[in-house]
Order: structure tokens, then C-alpha cells, then sequence
């Protein structure tokens, strides 16, 4: 055999070799992933215990609706659980919602769905019995999901990614859609943006994390030029107008008077740089939660003075609650859930 | 992988050397046109490559909204930034390659640090600790790509360059269209698998690394090439040799046509956007778009790179600006017409299938081989950079005067430079 074949010989083998060992090594990632996706549809030690039944958004006593992470047959499936015990016992529906909220017998259920060209996201408006009244497509991965307090006017926000090699920029959209006559307003960005009493126009502008005060008025974030601002939107006038800067987030006390939002506080890591903060609307004083940790949620408000947001835990995320007025301290109310409504 | 056991064809000596180039077409089962092996293993290590890094860039969103529960916003500020470094880095890598003529080493070299960047995926759990994993990722491919085209000229001959280019660009954009797939294939087998897609997406790219390593020869050890290691001794590569390439006249008039037209070539995004604004297509179908824009790439890369080696590569690079002019005309008239996006996606996978490739193989013409990475990368980050400019005064002029107007006026600019272009580059050129 000539040295040239021999020489030959040995890399197509050592090419043959490579391909078994890092073949394998993939395969091996993929089983074991595909393995504990498995495992996440059995019930683990001691997690909630969740059981099916009938989930309604109206009637009945106060209870709390949040999408259900822990592992077991109604894994990522709505459940409900009385407002008095979140901990407790949770009856779950078949709906799946990757983001949930809902008001006054409207719900909205921002999901996944399986197509043949890959994965789609829609837009789901339910009625109180969890039935699906219209479905509306969403240009990117579902963030964050918000109901008027009348249940009229639902607002979502989804993230598009950039299409560049090895991604890079994201961008939001954020649609605004009036049930009763379902007029859908899908990017926020056609309102006029009134900024320190001008208009303004850019081509970085982002909206995202609308929260409700009625059905004609809500505040969301606006960012632009690397800044991130409190506006105060008009459905009718369809403008928005910036209040203060360093606002992300923000959620509405049912009284209508403070929001709590997450602040990227100067000094912080970079990896978690938010804190929560109350806004006094009257005032416009800012106070320090008793959280100390980085959130990055839009909190839900649970009563006048108490609100509720997600952290990482060891099944996806775990809620907690703080008071918004700075005193107290945080406390775990339910393990792996997400997205709580109040009805 | 037959072929790639041939070593390099000694392409380009045979400008200086003819007679090298006649005793190699005398070789039984080789003809001028024939491609060579080391350019179908290039190929193959950039589709194998591509699988790996499409694969990470189609799930990474998800990943990063729906896995680690982030709100990504911010992200792409250092984007810009980074667009200028990845163009210096892409210089450097052709200037590295040219001195001691390394061209398989510093391509070895961005294509593992890119491969190595799909475990550190797996540490990053924090938006600034991705970006720094993404940086780097583009930091390898910005190293890589000069070397590559040089290895690619310098292994074709003056009449089959740009079938070589074409074949290349073809299992690339193949490889970039299976990436995806690859991915959701593992994200529907396991749920939330992302880590599993990572791995295997590292899996793919060093197997991309070791067919480069076994089957693309490097020049330095050829004994066909000592012509050219004898004149890359007589005349050291500098920073300062590398510069005067832009006094060579052809090289000047290459690099100012291919800035010029790239000032006025709108980003694939700004186009799919226009697309959907235009027509009214359904958000859902938004991520399909490119699709389109990459299988029209796909089937024409090689028949637009043989049509060069026939008609000329400027003719075709210049044709396929005409084929952008054509695209931007469509979207602003009035008439609507459900075959309208088909064309569009059509006509704009047809300028990149007639000027990706097409370019560095007009420009290799142009530049001696000692000096061939440098040259292709001052040409292609020129393009680079003023693409760069252009889409950020498209995002300013739709803020101001709206989508319409943005694109009369890049369609207007890249008339007069198209016009301009076809002006300067006239004359025969040199192979």
C-alpha cells in the first residue's frame, strides 16, 4: 500500500471515529433532555397537588388563576386555587398558556401552537368558562399580558427577535384590542408619542408592559435612545405621553393612586439590575419594596397594599409577595406558578 | 470526499506559470473546469458550520424569553458597535492569513473559536454574559471568512473561480436552511431541550473543524505553491503592502463600486418588513420570508457563478444589483398581486446569489495571491461597513418621511451607482 493511500486511509477513519464519538455525544444530550422533558409529566416529592376540574373566571368566592409549572400530568395548564390559601390544593383546566391574565370574566392566554412550518403563537381572548372567543396571531415569543379591570380592553406584548447572523437585536410589540368591538390595534408604535411635551419620533422606539387604569387610559414603558420612561397612553386620542424616566414594567393599584414597576438601579450587576419600586401617582415619590432581589416580572396587585411577582425556583418559577409600601418582608405564597389573576 | 483527496489545485501560479497549468490539465480526470477538492471540502465545513450556527440562532430567542425567562430588550445596543469591530477583525484575519501564507491555520483558528463558543451557550444564563458568547461567535466567523475565500480562489483556476465561488455559497446557504430544522427537530423530540441543542450544535462544529483539519490541505506544505512561498519571501506582507493594494487601480475601482452599491443596499429585515407592510402578510408568516430569500440563493449560487466565469464577474456582480433594483421597483409600485412576494424573494435571493460569491471571485483577479486575504477582505468589509451605514439612514429616513420614501431613495442612490459602477468598471478584466 502506498504511503499516500495509507495517509488517506487513516483520516477518512479518524473522520469515521469523530463522527461515532461526537454522534453519540449528541445523541446522549438529546435523550437525556427528551428523558427529563419525560420525567417533567410525572408529579414529583412533594409539589402542589393539582387535580382536573372546572376553572371558571366569574362567580364564587375570590380565588387566585395562574398557569401551573409543576411537573405532573397538568404541567403548564391553568389552574385555580382559593385566594385565602394559594398554597393549596389547585383544580386545573385543559388550557395552556405560556402568559395569562384576566379581569371581570375576560381572560387572555397567550400560547404555543404547533404547526407544520415549526412553532406559531397566538393570542387567545376567553370567556369566563375558559372558551375561546378570538384568536389572534402574534409576531414573536409571548412576554407579558395585561385585561382592563372592566374586562373590555386587553393589552400584550410579544418579543420579535433580530434576523441577523447569531441574533442580536430584539425588539417588542405590543397590541392593544378592544373586546366588544374587536378592533385590534397591533402595534402600539402608531400612537403618537408626546415626549417631554413634544412629539417624538425615533426609529428605537419600544413600548411594552401595559397595565389598565379603565378602558380609555392605561401607563406602559416607552424606550428610546437607551432609556426606558413611564408613559401615560389615550386609547381614543391614541397617543402617549411620557411621565418620568427609569420606569419599566408598571402595574396599577386597584385604587387607581400608586404602580409598582421594576427600576434598573445605577450600580447594580448587570445580570439582575432591576428592583422594585412603589410610584406614588399623587406625589410622584418614589419607595423602595422590602425585595431585595432582582425582579424582572410585571408584579399583579393582590389587594390594596400587597403585590405578587416570580423568581426562579426549583420548578420553574415560584410566586411571591411583598407590600407595596416598603415595609414588611417578602414571602413565598405558591411554588411553580406563574401568572396570577385575580377573579 | 474523493475529490478532496487531491490536494489544492495549484490554482493561481498558473498566472505566472502556464506551463504548470497545462501539466495539470494533462492529469487524467481533470479539466480546467473541474472543481477541486479542497474548495468542495471548504464547502462542506461551511455547511457543516452553518447547520451548527443556524441551529443556535434559531432557538436563541426562544431560549432566552422562554427558557431563562428574560426580557431581552437592550440587547442589540452593542449591535452596532460590534458591526465596525467584526469588520477590523475580519482585516486582521486576512492580513494574519497572508503573512507566512497561513491560510488553513487562521480559518482553523475562527472556526474553533466559534465551535467553542456553543458550550460556553450553556454557562451563559445572563443577557450580557450571551452577548459576550455571540461577540465572540461572530469574533471567529469575522476571522475566518477572508482566509476561506483566499483558500477557495487559491485553489480554482482563473476560469472556474467562479463556479468554485458558486458551489461554496451554495452548500453554505444549504447548510444555514438545515440549521433550523435540525433545531426544532430536537425541541420537538424533547421539550425545552435547549441545552440539547447546544451540545449537538457544538457536536456539528467540531466535526466542521476536523473535515477542515483532514481534508483542506494547507498551502505552505504544497510543493506546487513554492513559486508563490519564493515571491511571498521576495516581498514581505506588511500592513503597509496590504494598504497599497488600494493603489492598484483594479483593486480601487472594485472596492469603491462594491462600497458604493453597498450604501445603497437595504438590510434583508428592512425588505421583509416592507414586504409585509406592502402586501399585508400575515405576521405568522413573518419568519418564512428569508426562507424564500435563501432557497432562491441556494439553486442559483452555481449556475450565476459558471455564467460569470463565461460572461464575467463584474457583468453578473452588476447584474445582480440590477436584480435589487428590480426588487425595490416592485415594492413601490402600486400593483398587487399575489405572485408579487414570490418575485421580490425571487429577485433578491438572485443578487445575493450574483454578488456574494461573485465578488471575491472578481476581486481575486485583481489581487496578487500573496496578498490575496488581505485584499478580499479590505473588498468585502468595505461592502460590509457601508451595508451597515445604509441600514441605519434607512431607519432614520422611515422615521422622518416613512417606508415608501426610505426606499425611493435607496432604490434612486443605487440606480446612479449601479449606473456609475457599470461606468468604472467597464474593460476587459484581468483573471
Amino acid at each position: 500500500m502506498t504511503p499516500h493511500l495509507t495517509r488517506r486511509r487513516a483520516r477518512v477513519v479518524t473522520l469515521l471515529a469523530a463522527v461515532a464519538l461526537l454522534g453519540s455525544i449528541g445523541a446522549a444530550s438529546v435523550l437525556r433532555a427528551a428523558d427529563r422533558a419525560e420525567r417533567r409529566d410525572r408529579p414529583h416529592q412533594g409539589g402542589p397537588s393539582v387535580a382536573g376540574g372546572a376553572v371558571t373566571l366569574d362567580g364564587g368566592g375570590r380565588r387566585m388563576v395562574f398557569r401551573n409549572m409543576a411537573w405532573g400530568p397538568y404541567r403548564d395548564d391553568l389552574v385555580s386555587v382559593p385566594a385565602g390559601d394559594p398554597g393549596g390544593p389547585r383544580t386545573a383546566a385543559p388550557v395552556r398558556c405560556l402568559r395569562f391574565h384576566a379581569a371581570a370574566g375576560t381572560g387572555v392566554c397567550l400560547r404555543k401552537e404547533e404547526t407544520a412550518v415549526g412553532e406559531s403563537y397566538l393570542a387567545s381572548v376567553l370567556d369566563s368558562r375558559l372558551r375561546t372567543l378570538r384568536e389572534f396571531p402574534l409576531a414573536g415569543i409571548p412576554s407579558r399580558t395585561r385585561v382592563s379591570p372592566s374586562g373590555r380592553m386587553a393589552a400584550w406584548t410579544v418579543f420579535v427577535g433580530g434576523d441577523s447572523y447569531a441574533g442580536g437585536s430584539f425588539s417588542t410589540r405590543t397590541s392593544i384590542l378592544d373586546t366588544r368591538t374587536w378592533t385590534l390595534t397591533p402595534s402600539l408604535e402608531a400612537y403618537a408619542i408626546v415626549k417631554d411635551g413634544r412629539p417624538y419620533h425615533a426609529a428605537d422606539v419600544n413600548l411594552w408592559g401595559v397595565t389598565f387604569s379603565d378602558d380609555g387610559h392605561f401607563y406602559a414603558t416607552l424606550a428610546t435612545g437607551g432609556r426606558t420612561y413611564l408613559v401615560r397612553g389615550d386609547v381614543a386620542a391614541r397617543t402617549v405621553t411620557t411621565l418620568r424616566p427609569n420606569v419599566e414594567c408598571p402595574s396599577l393599584s386597584p385604587d387607581g393612586t400608586r404602580l409598582v414597576f421594576k427600576k434598573r438601579v445605577p450600580g447594580l450587576s448587570p445580570d439582575a439590575p432591576w428592583r422594585l419600586y412603589a410610584l406614588d401617582l399623587r406625589t410622584m415619590r418614589e419607595t423602595p419594596l422590602a425585595e431585595t432581589r432582582s425582579v424582572d416580572d410585571q408584579v399583579v396587585w393582590a389587594g390594596g397594599n400587597t403585590v405578587l411577582y416570580g423568581l426562579a425556583g426549583d420548578f420553574g418559577d415560584d410566586l411571591w409577595s411583598v407590600p407595596a409600601d416598603g415595609t414588611g418582608r417578602p414571602s413565598r405564597i405558591a411554588v411553580a406558578a406563574l401568572n396570577p389573576a385575580f377573579v | 470526499m474523493y475529490l478532496a483527496e487531491r490536494g489544492p489545485a495549484p490554482a493561481d501560479e498558473s498566472e505566472e506559470a502556464p506551463a504548470g497549468r497545462e501539466a495539470r490539465a494533462a492529469q487524467p480526470g481533470r479539466t480546467t473546469r473541474a472543481i477541486s477538492g479542497t474548495v468542495v471540502a471548504l464547502g462542506a465545513v461551511s455547511l457543516i458550520t452553518d447547520v451548527s450556527s443556524e441551529m443556535v440562532t434559531a432557538v436563541l430567542p426562544l431560549y432566552v424569553v422562554a427558557g431563562l425567562g428574560l426580557s431581552p430588550l437592550g440587547f442589540g445596543v452593542l449591535d452596532g458597535v460590534y458591526n465596525g469591530v467584526s469588520g477590523l477583525v475580519r482585516l486582521f484575519g486576512g492580513h494574519l492569513a497572508d503573512r507566512g501564507r497561513r491560510h488553513k491555520a487562521v480559518a482553523v483558528a475562527g472556526y474553533g473559536l466559534s465551535a467553542l463558543c456553543k458550550p460556553l451557550l450553556l454557562l451563559a444564563q445572563t443577557l450580557p454574559a450571551i452577548g459576550a458568547v455571540l461577540a465572540l461567535d461572530r469574533t471567529g466567523k469575522g476571522i475566518r471568512t477572508a482566509p476561506r475565500d483566499a483558500l477557495i480562489s487559491l485553489n480554482s483556476t482563473p476560469e472556474n473561480r467562479g463556479r468554485a465561488f458558486g458551489v461554496h455559497r451554495a452548500m453554505d446557504t444549504g447548510g444555514a436552511l438545515l440549521g433550523p430544522l435540525v433545531a426544532f427537530l430536537v425541541l420537538g423530540v424533547a421539550a425545552d431541550g435547549y441545552d440539547a441543542v447546544f451540545t449537538l450544535s457544538f457536536c456539528v462544529a467540531a466535526l466542521g473543524v476536523l473535515v477542515l483539519l483532514l481534508f483542506v490541505p494547507s498551502g505552505r506544505a504544497v510543493p506546487g505553491q513554492a513559486a508563490q512561498a519564493d515571491e511571498a519571501q521576495a516581498e514581505p506582507v506588511t500592513v503597509r503592502s496590504a494598504l497599497a493594494l488600494l493603489r492598484r487601480p483594479e483593486v480601487r475601482r472594485l472596492a469603491v463600486c462594491a462600497t458604493l452599491l453597498g450604501l445603497t443596499t437595504v438590510s434583508d429585515a428592512f425588505v421583509y418588513l416592507l414586504l409585509q407592510h406592502r402586501l399585508g402578510i400575515a405576521e405568522r408568516w413573518f419568519p418564512l420570508l428569508p426562507l424564500g430569500t435563501a432557497g432562491a440563493f441556494l439553486l442559483l449560487a452555481l449556475p450565476l457563478g459558471m455564467l460569470a466565469d463565461r460572461v464575467g464577474r463584474r457583468r453578473v456582480f452588476l447584474g445582480g444589483h440590477v436584480a435589487l433594483l428590480f426588487a425595490y421597483g416592485l415594492l413601490l409600485v402600486p400593483a398587487q398581486s399575489g405572485w408579487l412576494p414570490v418575485v421580490v424573494l425571487a429577485l433578491h435571493g438572485a443578487f445575493y446569489a450574483a454578488t456574494d460569491g461573485v465578488l471575491p471571485a472578481a476581486a481575486a483577479g485583481a489581487v496578487p495571491p500573496g496578498l490575496r486575504a488581505s485584499g478580499l477582505a479590505l473588498i468585502g468589509t468595505g461592502q460590509a461597513l457601508a451595508r451597515f451605514c445604509c441600514s441605519l439612514a434607512v431607519g432614520a429616513a422611515w422615521t422622518v418621511i416613512g417606508d415608501r420614501a426610505a426606499l425611493a431613495l435607496a432604490a434612486g442612490g443605487l440606480a446612479i451607482c449601479a449606473g456609475w459602477a457599470a461606468y468604472a468598471l467597464r474593460g476587459p478584466e484581468t483573471r
